[in-house]
């Protein structure tokens, strides 16, 4: 295994509007300190709710800065070339450099990516304008051609190139506009939510194809970004859990998912609805309150005004993060403290 | 069908079309259904399956090109006057997908509330428009006093999907017709809606018709489940006999579909 993209300590925010230095203005601290690794040919698996920083992160990830969105702290590396994020002084905006990044080392599938479709236009001329700003040189022809090539490698019926947006379902809008955004075979795809606006069914083939786009070997690795945890179970290797903007747990997706360390991984598994679950007739237990704004975010542990275990200690230091198992930490006062529970003994297990 | 007591609403061959000659789709095509007093049924079905269609139907917001609405054994399809359509939503109310774009931005969560009671006849005193407005409030869980002075970006997605159902509440509906109130809020915020509508059903007896395309969702809250394909209801009954041993392959494949949390890519 070896080492796709790393995320050390970025901590950012979104400045609000005001007058004086850009230190001092009050900024929306929406991600703290977070710290992240995906290996080669891996899918990591983002998972947190509204507000909790995760499409941040993913903009971070993907190269994408813009104001008022600044990084203070921290730095990204994908396949060992840095990922420009403007520098703590304002450095001036690396637009060029990022251009050459997105789409050749990272490039980005959003929510909304279907809506990048141009609906006067015809899918192969979307193609052509998005490969002739990365190749200057390329023509209509090898543009449409390429594209082809690698719908027929996916299985992708190719007629839909000839077609206008309007003529295609959201489903297979998401997947074109997926496979548009790996022609250029980026080392790591950042999914953000790319299935939340779609059916189970079509959620289902938007998932198959990304599997298919790292087997076919088109890119080397995948975050993905969601609230839903059946995805993240189907997809991710990995899980890291967000909330208010820190990372509370990280670790192989059938640990934290089932043997979830940290209070708040263990309120989003108990408040999630599946099928098999035989919660029919069966009330689900929920999160009481709802999440802290990140203007002036609760001191320590960001979840500690919500949390059911929380102690003393937990508002006034930001908890450690402490291994409870192999290659699965959280970052947890009550987990630290409490080594006969069920994260103290999953910590002697991998010891 | 006989009428029988317990059936608050009866579709009979509704239909539904948009469009002309060759390229005309029937949305709604011949959906016949009973909805009964104080239960909670889901419509389930893909994106353009016709659930939302349906849904506006029934909220007598658009016409259907055939068939007929029985609202308490009463034909109201052809009543659709300002003043009979208002007298029909006060006793049925609608919660939609989007609590940011059906969210007036410009009110607060008083106007917005307050505005709705005009559908009562005859109108409420000041007194009684608070009263009431701070009950169904209460009702979602909301702290009146925190939240009626709150504008729209003021809030979280969950906070203003639960304004929006109180928004339905306020006039005391016999029916709660919620399409999709859930897809864009949060996981945890998710549960503590379908807690809420399970509720509202045991409490007050209120019928609510949920449409949804997660059959998961569909199945903890409901007991009634239809099953909507291209516009024409394949299959309806109990929900524990469908989840059991569902019939039409369509529902099948739509079970088979849900991600659950055993499965892997």
């Amino acid at each position: 295994m070896s080492l796709l993209l790393e995320a050390r300590h970025v901590t950012a925010g979104y400045v609000l509007e005001g007058t004086g230095p850009i230190e001092t203005r009050p900024t929306i601290q929406a991600v703290a300190d977070v710290s992240l690794e995906l290996q080669e040919g891996d899918v990591l698996g983002i998972a947190g709710e509204s507000g909790c920083g995760k499409s941040t992160l993913a903009t971070i990830l993907a190269g994408v800065v813009r104001p008022p969105l600044r990084v203070t702290a921290g730095e990204v590396w994908i396949a060992g070339q840095e990922v420009p994020l403007e520098g703590p002084a304002g450095a001036p905006s690396k637009g060029r450099q990022s251009a050459d990044l997105l789409g050749r080392v990272v490039a980005m599938l959003p929510q909304g990516a279907m809506n990048a479709l141009n609906p006067t236009l015809g899918v192969q001329d979307f193609v052509y304008d998005v490969l002739r700003s990365h190749i200057p040189e390329i023509t209509r022809q090898e543009a449409v051609e390429r594209a082809k090539e690698r719908m027929e490698r996916l299985g992708l019926p190719p007629r839909v190139l000839g077609a206008y947006p309007h003529q295609l379902s959201g489903g297979m809008k998401q997947r074109v506009v997926a496979v548009v955004s790996t022609l250029l075979n980026p080392d790591v795809l950042v999914a953000d939510e790319p299935t939340s606006a779609l059916d189970v069914t079509s959620q289902r083939m938007l998932l198959a194809l990304l599997l298919n786009f790292l087997e076919q070997r088109i890119i080397r690795g995948i975050v993905f970004i969601t609230h839903e945890l059946p995805l993240l179970r189907y997809i991710a290797r990995r899980v890291a859990v967000m909330y208010a903007g820190q990372l509370v747990e990280v670790g192989p997706t059938d640990r934290v998912l089932f043997t979830p360390s940290h209070p708040y991984t263990q309120a989003l598994m108990h408040a999630t609805i599946v099928l098999e679950k035989g919660t029919r007739r069966q009330r689900i237990k929920t999160v009481g309150g709802a999440p802290p704004e990140l203007v002036t975010p609760p001191p320590g542990c960001r979840f500690h005004p919500r949390c059911p275990v929380a102690m003393p200690i937990c508002s006034q230091a930001v908890p450690p993060t402490v291994p409870v198992g192999e290659r699965h930490e959280a970052a947890c006062w009550y987990v630290a403290g409490d080594p006969s529970g069920e994260a103290g003994a999953a910590g002697h297990a991998a010891q | 069908m006989p009428h029988s007591d317990s059936v608050l609403i009866e579709t009979r061959h509704l239909t539904r079309t948009f469009g002309q000659g060759a390229r005309q789709v029937r949305a709604v095509d011949d959906v016949s259904l009973c909805l009964r007093r104080g239960e909670i049924a889901s419509v389930v079905g893909e994106s353009g399956s016709g659930k939302s269609t349906l849904a506006r139907l029934l909220l007598r917001l658009l016409q259907p090109t055939a068939g007929q609405i029985l609202f308490e054994g009463v034909d109201v399809t052809g009543k659709s006057s300002l003043r009979e359509l208002r007298q029909y939503w006060r006793k049925v109310q609608a919660v939609f997908q989007d609590p940011f774009s059906s969210f007036n931005q410009f009110l607060t969560v008083r106007k917005l509330l307050e505005r709705v009671l005009g559908l009562e006849t005859p109108s409420l005193d000041p007194e009684a428009r608070e009263a009431r407005v701070r009950w169904a409030l209460e009702q979602v869980a909301l702290n009146p006093d925190a939240i009626l002075g709150k504008l729209s970006h003021e809030m979280s997605g969950g906070e203003r999907q639960r304004v929006m159902i109180a928004r339905a509440l306020v006039v005391r509906p016999l029916v709660l017709v919620a399409d999709e109130p859930t897809t864009m809020v949060d996981a945890s915020s998710r549960a503590s809606i379908l807690n809420l509508l399970l509720d509202l059903r045991d409490e007050f007896g209120m019928t609510i018709l949920f449409i949804t395309h997660d059959v998961s969702l569909a199945t903890y809250v409901s007991d009634t489940l239809f099953v909507m394909q291209h516009g024409r209801l394949v299959e309806s009954g109990p929900v524990e006999k469908i989840t059991e041993s569902p019939e039409h392959p369509y529902t099948r494949q739509l079970f088979a579909d849900a991600f659950s949390m055993s499965e892997r890519g």
